[in-house]
């Protein structure tokens, strides 16, 4: 039976291409996420266990709880903490590290690095083991810093050049009198770190006299475990905790493994949808094997092959080709992930170098994927093939293709859709999280519905074609017959595409719609001309408002501060505002009470007043970080939003509380309005630093419209292999075509239909199928991202449905040029068939 | 199309093979179908083409009619030299000038008969005449049948829709590839009665490949081939006349 199978597929090679190819496609974006998965982490792991070199035991701060009405104050690591840790039995030295945020200026004025690894640190006294110094000298004072060799490489910077960095506000200016190298994970990753003194650190990083964290040596001959032990023994337990460097390089290797899980769980999945639609084609490529050798399997029938024998033949063609694939899609995988690697080194977000990484895992699940879901696929049609009776081996005609009524199927069909249009209907009446599971189980269902009737559909749809196909003359019509030839072959063809363009097109749904309502969100309640903030949200020190303050044309100001408080026994946020501009910087619903803040008199969005069970004029106590107490008295309610909620207090109230108050945001209103030269002027007081950005409300739309269109394209990206498998198996359904219906093809030569005519015939059958599949999975789409918008409307009131015509317009059209594509080969080969081998009787 | 009067019918030549050959590979396997055959096929005449297996007999009619290449020679369709005319070309003179008739019928699955039998001028963009239309139609007997498609139609009665798609679009001649190949004899008798009717009637050229004397019987003459030459000819055959004559290609052996 081997040999048959062999032999059968070596015979069909050209057939079984599409096949492989569109198994092999899946098989290497699954094999490709792995390894890439696979290298970045092991990679972060060794760098960051290299990073992990110089510590032996970490003392960290205990962290400490919010009880009661008292906020949880973490405890301070000290220096004569660190003195006491250094003299520990079996302890070396011990180095406080301090780490704040730092971002670094180009030599253009541009942030390096974007502003999310963007670190700060001190360099520990004279020589500090962790930053081995290249060139220069330690920074000492508030004029000095040191640069990683990597950031000091990207921006062209040297010992002795002034560069302009920002910590939380002003602009600072120090010369770099040091270069650096470390093993620092996050610089390994393509951050920036720059050092300080100790002294110079802890006041930038509001940490005077305190450290983060106190790294301790052993001394030689002294374990982690034990230098562990005698520091838990000489250090206050209530202040200090120990882990030892061991363990720290294992969480963090825990804590990589986990934030790579998930990115290797979202591209497996869209590996899965690949996988899926490529199920399809193999499918339809045995049904058609098996099909055509209905005479050759009688035969073996007839001398005495069992049924089994039959299935297992077929299955066992499944296996080869299964295994071809897998071999070749794994290869391609590891390309992918070499590839993939390299293309992040190009670009800024390096990763730290290493070895690519080729698990037995990664191979093991190559090759079950890829044999798994070809013979699952080929299944079906392998059972098909042992019903075929021996008597078929006499008959003279091919045994036409099984016509077996679609009745049970349609039946089947409708009730899986009606049943899920009706789940996912009943869900949109369900409010927000309640609605998901349900909604998911609905559209299940009704996609799969809409499988099983796509050959019911087929032909309502494509009848609907033929006006447009009339143009075409006799190609048109001999293009949509075809079509609607084999309703199955066409369903599965067309459903393959359908997949893809669901997706994309309820993805592009949802984003359009979010996008509106969270741009309407975010500047409909401002009135503010700008908003000021930290390139990565980090918080601003007060200075920034100080400065615009003072700066030409502004009107008024108001930062957006956050403080933490008890009330009521729990931990809450209070907003510090400056209470008599926020009125106008804001454009807040009050639903009763007064928009009145200052003095002991806040405003409450409706959300925290409903938790709290306040309305206008109730009181409350709140209990500060220094733990004092105030009674505030609720002046109105107003309609919070994901951008302004929360307690609004006056920062006059809040002052004597705080030690080191921090901004959010800044909130600033001009008498000139927005302009370029007004946003030039902002920038200008703020010394044109490079960790704030100065936004009017169009540039808040704009970076919300660039985070929408950046996860588009990604998902897009991600779904246009789904779609590529979709076009191998249009071709692989005409090629099939064209092949059985050569002799058609060369009576229809003979009689007079000219090349193009065949070529023509044959391209339309394409459009026409791929339009299908285009029009079913737009359709979808658009049905699905109405649905879940539904969903989401109930938690946000700004939420609208936004239909991009335009996009599906050219999602239509992509399916248009899938179809037109994916009819090159085998319209020409049906136009290049030998007319007299085709019209000869076999 | 229009009526010649028999005077001039009997001399028209309707298309013309001369010193035509068909060589396949080179050197050693270098095989000879068609040995510089000269053939005429003139019009209103019904003409069988016979010959042993291998004799070259549907050769010579693919190349006259525009299906297959040859190697040198010249062929003529009414006026047209088909030596120097391309792919495009052909076809156009293939879908104007001349009706095809099938062993295995080839007719589109997807069509109904009438569709099917008016395909050539769909193809051409032409309206067919509804009167000859008719007429032929008439002839076969399918008007009854015009909206069936080809699988609720017997094998006699597909041919006869075959026929009628040859005649349908009034070509200048019709090749006819073993027609009744694969018919019973009864079904094959319809068949062969529809070309010499057309032949008879209306003045219809028809060329026939077969193996079949009975069928040969049916045409006006019969050219034998053998080994890619024209060997014989007989005019007015009867079936017996043939058989006698294929008898002794079969008594020198066959060649393939």
């Amino acid at each position: 039976m081997f040999r048959t199978a062999l032999r059968n597929v070596l015979a069909h090679k050209a057939r079984l291409l599409m096949t492989v190819l569109a198994v092999m496609l899946g098989v290497a974006f699954v094999s490709g996420t792995l390894v890439f998965t696979n290298t970045i982490s092991d990679a972060y792991q060794k760098s960051s266990a290299k990073g992990f070199d110089q510590v032996d035991v970490a003392v960290q701060p205990e962290y400490a709880e919010d009880k009661g009405d008292k906020l949880g104050k973490d405890p301070e690591l000290t220096r004569p903490l660190l003195d006491k840790a250094a003299a520990a039995p079996g302890a070396d030295s011990a180095i406080g590290v301090v780490t704040g945020f730092t971002a670094i200026a180009d030599k253009d004025g541009k942030l390096i690095g974007g502003g999310f690894q963007s670190q700060g640190g001190n360099y520990w006294g004279e020589k500090d083991p962790r930053y081995p110094i290249r060139t220069g000298k330690a920074p000492s004072g508030k004029d000095e810093v040191a640069l990683d060799v990597k950031t000091a490489e990207r921006a062209g910077y040297e010992v002795g050049d002034k560069i302009r960095i920002s910590v939380d506000g002003p602009v600072l200016t120090p010369t770099v009198t040091a270069i650096f190298t470390t093993d620092d994970g996050n610089v390994a990753a393509g951050g920036s770190l720059a050092l300080f003194d100790t002294a110079t650190a802890q006041r930038l990083f509001h940490k005077s006299g305190t450290y983060d964290e106190i790294d301790v040596k052993a001394a030689p001959g002294t374990s982690q475990s034990a230098l562990q032990a005698n520091l838990d023994k000489v250090l206050p337990k209530d202040v200090a905790s120990t882990t030892t460097g061991q363990e720290l390089a294992d969480d963090q290797a825990v804590q990589i493994e986990a934030s790579m899980s998930g990115l290797k769980t979202g591209l497996l999945v869209f590996a899965g949808i690949a996988l899926f639609v490529g199920t399809f084609i193999i499918a339809n490529t045995f049904t058609m094997l098996v099909a055509q050798r209905t005479k050759e399997l009688a035969l073996l029938r007839a001398v005495g092959a069992s049924r089994k024998q039959v299935t297992r033949s077929v299955l066992l063609e499944a296996f080869l080709v299964g295994a071809v694939a897998a071999v070749t899609g794994l290869l391609a995988g590891i390309g992918i992930g070499a590839g993939l690697r390299a293309l992040m080194g190009t670009l800024d977000a390096a990763v730290p170098d290493g070895p690519l990484v080729i698990t037995p895992g990664t191979v093991v699940t190559s090759f079950a994927v890829g044999i798994l879901i070809t013979m699952l696929a080929a299944w079906l049609p392998g059972r098909r093939a042992a019903k075929i009776p021996p008597v078929a081996a006499m008959s003279s005609v091919h045994a036409a293709a099984t016509t077996k009524s679609l009745v049970l199927r349609n039946t089947l069909g409708a009730l899986f859709a009606a049943a899920g249009t009706a789940v996912v209907l009943y869900a949109t009446t369900m409010n927000g999280s309640d609605g998901q599971a349900p909604m998911g189980f609905g559209a299940v269902l009704l996609i799969i519905g809409v499988f099983i009737l796509t050959p019911l559909l087929s032909r309502p749809l494509i009848a609907g074609a033929a006006p447009a196909l009339r143009i075409f003359g006799v190609s048109g019509k001999l293009a949509r017959q075809n079509s609607v030839r084999n309703p199955r072959r066409t369903a599965a063809t067309a459903s393959a595409l359908m997949i893809g363009l669901t997706l994309i097109t309820g993805m592009t749904v949802m984003a359009g719609s979010l996008q509106k309502s969270i741009d309407k969100m975010a500047t409909s309640a401002l009135e503010a001309d700008y908003v000021v903030s930290m390139a990565n949200f980090n918080s601003l020190s007060p200075d920034v408002e100080k400065k615009l303050a003072e700066a030409d044309g502004v009107t008024a100001t108001s930062p957006m501060r956050n403080a933490p408080a008890r009330i009521e026994g729990e931990t809450e946020y209070l907003t510090g505002v400056n209470g008599s501009t926020i009125g106008g910087l804001t454009d807040l619903k009050v639903d009763s009470g007064s928009f009145e803040v200052g003095d002991a008199r806040v405003v409450v969005d409706d959300g925290t007043a409903k938790d709290h069970g306040w309305k206008a004029g109730s009181t409350f106590t709140v209990s500060y970080e220094d733990d004092r107490k105030e009674k505030l008295t609720v002046a109105g309610v107003y309609e919070g939003n994901e951008m302004i909620s929360g307690i609004m207090v006056d920062t006059a109230t809040l002052a004597p509380h705080e030690t080191d108050p921090r901004d959010m945001q800044v909130l600033v209103k001009t008498d000139g309005g927005p302009s370029d030269a007004t946003k030039d002027g902002l920038e200008k007081a703020l010394g044109q630093n490079p960790a704030v950005k100065v936004q009017d409300k169009q540039d808040v739309s704009n970076d919300i419209a660039q985070m929408f269109t950046l996860m588009l394209n990604m998902l897009y990206g991600l779904l246009a292999m789904a779609v590529i498998v979709a076009v191998l198996g249009v071709i692989n359904t005409l090629a099939m075509s064209v092949f059985e219906r050569s002799q058609e093809i060369g009576m229809l030569r003979a009689i007079g239909l000219d090349r193009k005519g065949i070529k023509r015939m044959v391209r339309l059958e394409s459009l026409v199928i791929s339009l299908f599949g285009g029009v079913l999975g737009v359709g979808l789409g658009v049905f699905f991202g109405w649905a879940a918008g539904e969903l989401l409307a109930g938690k946000m009131p700004t939420y609208e449905l936004v239909l991009p015509w335009d996009r599906m317009a050219v999602f239509l059209l992509l399916a248009a040029v899938v179809g037109v594509l994916a009819a090159l080969w085998p319209a020409r080969r049906a136009a290049r068939l030998n007319m007299l081998s085709a019209i000869k009787s076999e | 199309m229009t009526t010649t009067p028999l005077a001039e019918r009997t001399t028209a030549v309707a298309a013309r093979a001369t010193e035509l050959s068909k060589v396949y590979g080179q050197g050693e396997t270098q095989v000879v179908a068609l040995d510089r055959v000269s053939v005429d096929f003139r019009q209103a005449e019904f003409t069988a083409i016979m010959g042993p297996s291998g004799s070259g007999k549907s050769t010579l009619m693919h190349c006259v009619a525009g299906l297959d290449s040859f190697s040198s020679g010249s062929v003529r369709i009414g006026e047209t030299e088909l030596g120097s005319l391309k792919d495009k070309q052909l076809t156009k003179l293939r879908r104007d000038k001349i009706g095809f008739i099938f062993q295995a019928f080839n007719l589109l699955p997807t069509l109904t008969a009438l569709e099917n039998i008016t395909l050539p001028m769909d193809i051409a963009g032409r309206k067919p005449d509804k009167q000859w239309l008719d007429t032929v139609i008439a002839m076969v007997g399918l008007a009854d049948r015009l909206s069936h498609r080809p699988s609720q139609l017997s094998g006699g009665q597909q041919q006869r829709v075959a026929v009628a798609r040859a005649l349908a679009s009034r070509p200048d001649i019709i090749f006819g590839d073993e027609p009744t190949g694969n018919l019973d004899s009864r079904s094959g008798a319809e068949v062969l009665g529809f070309l010499r009717n057309s032949v008879r009637e209306l003045g219809q050229t028809v060329v026939m490949v077969t193996h079949d004397p009975v069928a040969a019987a049916y045409a006006d003459r019969v050219v034998f081939l053998a080994d890619g030459r024209v060997v014989d000819e007989v005019h007015a055959p009867t079936a017996d006349a043939v058989l006698d004559r294929m008898k002794r290609f079969d008594s020198k052996g066959r060649t393939s």
